[in-house]
């Protein structure tokens, strides 16, 4: 199979997050960039099928703090290849995103083999312009399912039967014929760990083709206002002391409420 | 007189979701201060008996054909796409769900209409609306309009008010057909919910545990909580993909949504997908090392620190009253 994995680095929430001075965009001083969830389920996904199926598994990630980083883990545990689309100042919104990966991959197929699965996380938490599965759909015009969390391959690799998620844990099974993309929920494994001793030995072994991206004006439809924190309509009383204390101002909370 | 709005009424398994309700009165709320008609859309397979609830529009347009039974994110969008052409639709409203993501997106890729994501609020000042967007996990919030008339908004699920799409009366429906390739999507059956030993939608209690649990083991001081408070272990998504607890135990946006007493949150920022399956439990006390956590700003009462300190000690306090 050709599989091929689209990743996005978007900003660590587990950082502060501070706006910049512009009022439009995030303070790029303090701010740590890391695959979204999606993404490293998205990785996985594409090595299982890779191990169940054969083929080969390529990346492409537009270029960003950390992002070789990543790469190279993503090689580690198995990736055949890595693109790496530069030249972007700042990061561009889905619709640009996608045009520029979609020249990316239209440059190494053209067409498109008849057994390739394009694979990305299925929402990113800066989407605002929508999520990057469609755009390339549309582009592509090809089969797109989406919130996927499981994918088995059925005709001899022309056809991916995948199980989207709804809500209250309902699922539904659908089938897509190949050419194919996916936009991944969860994989049907935790991502797995790989030692730093194998990225490193990745990161002598094996490279990184870095490209231009072909990066067009951004559509001009949506008019981007302030950004801000915001102000939250309520906060927590939050409860000090050592766990002892802490503890009996719990439990008098549940006692008053009658819980316990 | 401005160009109507749109709303992509969602669906699944014979019943209209919630989300529906909230985009109608969202669409009905700009519609006063624009003068604006609003349309819901209603695209599926024996779904015309919907069409009698959607009367806080206007006017419904129904696509009803026997190929459009679990219709794919294509035909919707394509039936959205026609549908808004015919009636010189202006904002398009569709559901930020696990059941309509891909719909809105598609609609703008082929339309090549501007997107708004993730909204939770509309602004209107003279008369054009500013959709507020929640984005980077509820971190930041931006405020975004569009250039023209036109464009597709997806709305955040429980951040506008359902009872304002709610009305008794029913609205003129007239019929649509649909130009459209044969589905390049087939649906083939639902999996149904996996069983678990517990329900945790009948919980009084429950005890909730995020990535910051850290470790499968430590899983143990959130069950003796639980025990302790006659409740049951629920988690965030993910702990679950992780494998640490089954699927039937997962709180937010693709799992279950609890409305329990109490709901004691360990090691979970509070991220809107996971908000969307708690945020109408009673009372929520939160944990967390992060002073900054989204979790704390709809909680009760919040507890900085490390959860491995202050869960044990809590358990045996509850323990040693209870005895």
């Amino acid at each position: 199979m050709n599989i091929v994995v689209l990743l996005k680095m978007v900003p660590d929430t587990v950082e502060e997050l501070n706006v910049g001075a512009d009022g439009r965009s995030l303070d790029a001083e303090f701010l740590r960039y890391k695959l979204g969830d999606p993404d490293e389920h998205a990785i996985e996904q594409a090595l299982l099928l890779k191990e169940k199926h054969g083929g080969t598994v390529t990346l492409v990630a537009l270029d960003a703090p950390e992002v070789d980083d990543v790469l190279f883990t993503a090689l580690a545990k198995g990736a055949d290849r890595a693109i790496k689309l530069t030249g972007a100042e700042s990061p561009p919104g889905t619709p640009v995103l996608a045009q520029a990966v979609a020249a990316c991959v239209r440059g190494v197929w053209n067409p498109l083999p008849a057994d390739t699965l394009i694979l990305c996380g299925s929402y990113a938490i800066d989407d605002l312009e929508g999520e990057l599965a469609p755009w390339l759909a549309t582009a592509f015009e090809i089969p797109l399912a989406m919130v996927v969390a499981g994918v088995q391959i059925e005709d001899g690799g022309r056809k991916a039967v995948v199980t989207r998620e709804f809500f209250g844990g309902l699922r539904g099974e659908f089938e897509l014929d190949l050419p194919a993309i996916l936009g991944i929920q969860s994989a049907e494994k935790p991502p797995r760990y790989v030692p730093i001793a194998k990225v490193r030995a990745a990161m002598k072994s094996a490279r990184i083709d870095s490209q231009a991206a072909e990066l067009p004006e951004p559509p001009a439809g949506l008019e981007l206002g302030r950004m801000a924190k915001p102000e939250a309509a309520g906060h927590a009383q939050m409860l000090e002391g050592d766990p002892d204390k802490v503890a009996d101002q719990i439990i008098e909370v549940l006692a008053q409420q009658s819980l316990i | 007189m401005a160009n109507p709005i749109l709303v992509l009424a969602e669906h699944l398994r014979g019943s209209l979701t919630e989300v529906t309700f909230e985009m109608l009165g969202a669409a009905r709320a700009l519609a006063q201060s624009t003068g604006a008609p609003v349309q819901a859309l209603l695209v599926g397979s024996g779904v015309e008996p919907l069409a009698a609830q959607l009367g806080a529009a206007d006017s419904v347009l129904l696509v009803d054909r026997p190929d459009l039974a679990n219709p794919s994110s294509e035909q919707v969008s394509l039936a959205a796409e026609q549908a808004a052409g015919k009636t010189g639709a202006g904002l398009i409203f569709v559901a930020g769900t696990n059941v309509s993501t891909g719909i809105g997106t598609l609609l703008a890729a082929r339309a090549k209409l501007p997107l708004v994501n993730f909204c939770r609020e509309i602004k209107v000042a003279d008369g054009r609306p500013t959709f507020v967007s929640q984005l980077f996990g509820g971190k930041v919030f931006a405020e975004v309009r569009m250039a023209g008339d036109r464009g597709v908004v997806s709305l955040y699920p429980g951040a506008f008010r359902a009872e304002a799409g709610r009305a008794d009366k029913a609205a003129p429906v007239e019929r649509c057909d649909l130009q459209a390739p044969p589905a390049k999507v087939r649906f083939r059956r639902f999996v149904e919910p996996e069983t678990g030993d517990v329900d945790i939608t009948r919980q009084d209690v429950l005890v909730a545990v995020g990535r910051g649990i850290q470790s499968q083991d430590n899983l143990a001081l959130a069950e003796e909580l639980a025990q302790v408070l006659k409740g049951a272990v629920c988690a965030s998504r993910p702990v679950i993909d992780q494998g640490w607890l089954p699927l039937s135990r997962q709180v937010g946006k693709s799992g279950m949504s609890v409305k329990p007493r109490l709901y004691i949150a360990l090691g979970i920022s509070g991220a809107p997908e996971h908000w969307e399956g708690m945020q109408s439990s009673r009372l929520i006390i939160a944990f967390n090392t992060d002073p900054k956590a989204p979790i704390f700003d709809g909680s009760q009462y919040g507890v900085c620190g490390d959860l491995l300190d202050y869960v044990p000690a809590l358990t045996e306090k509850l323990k040693a009253r209870s005895s």
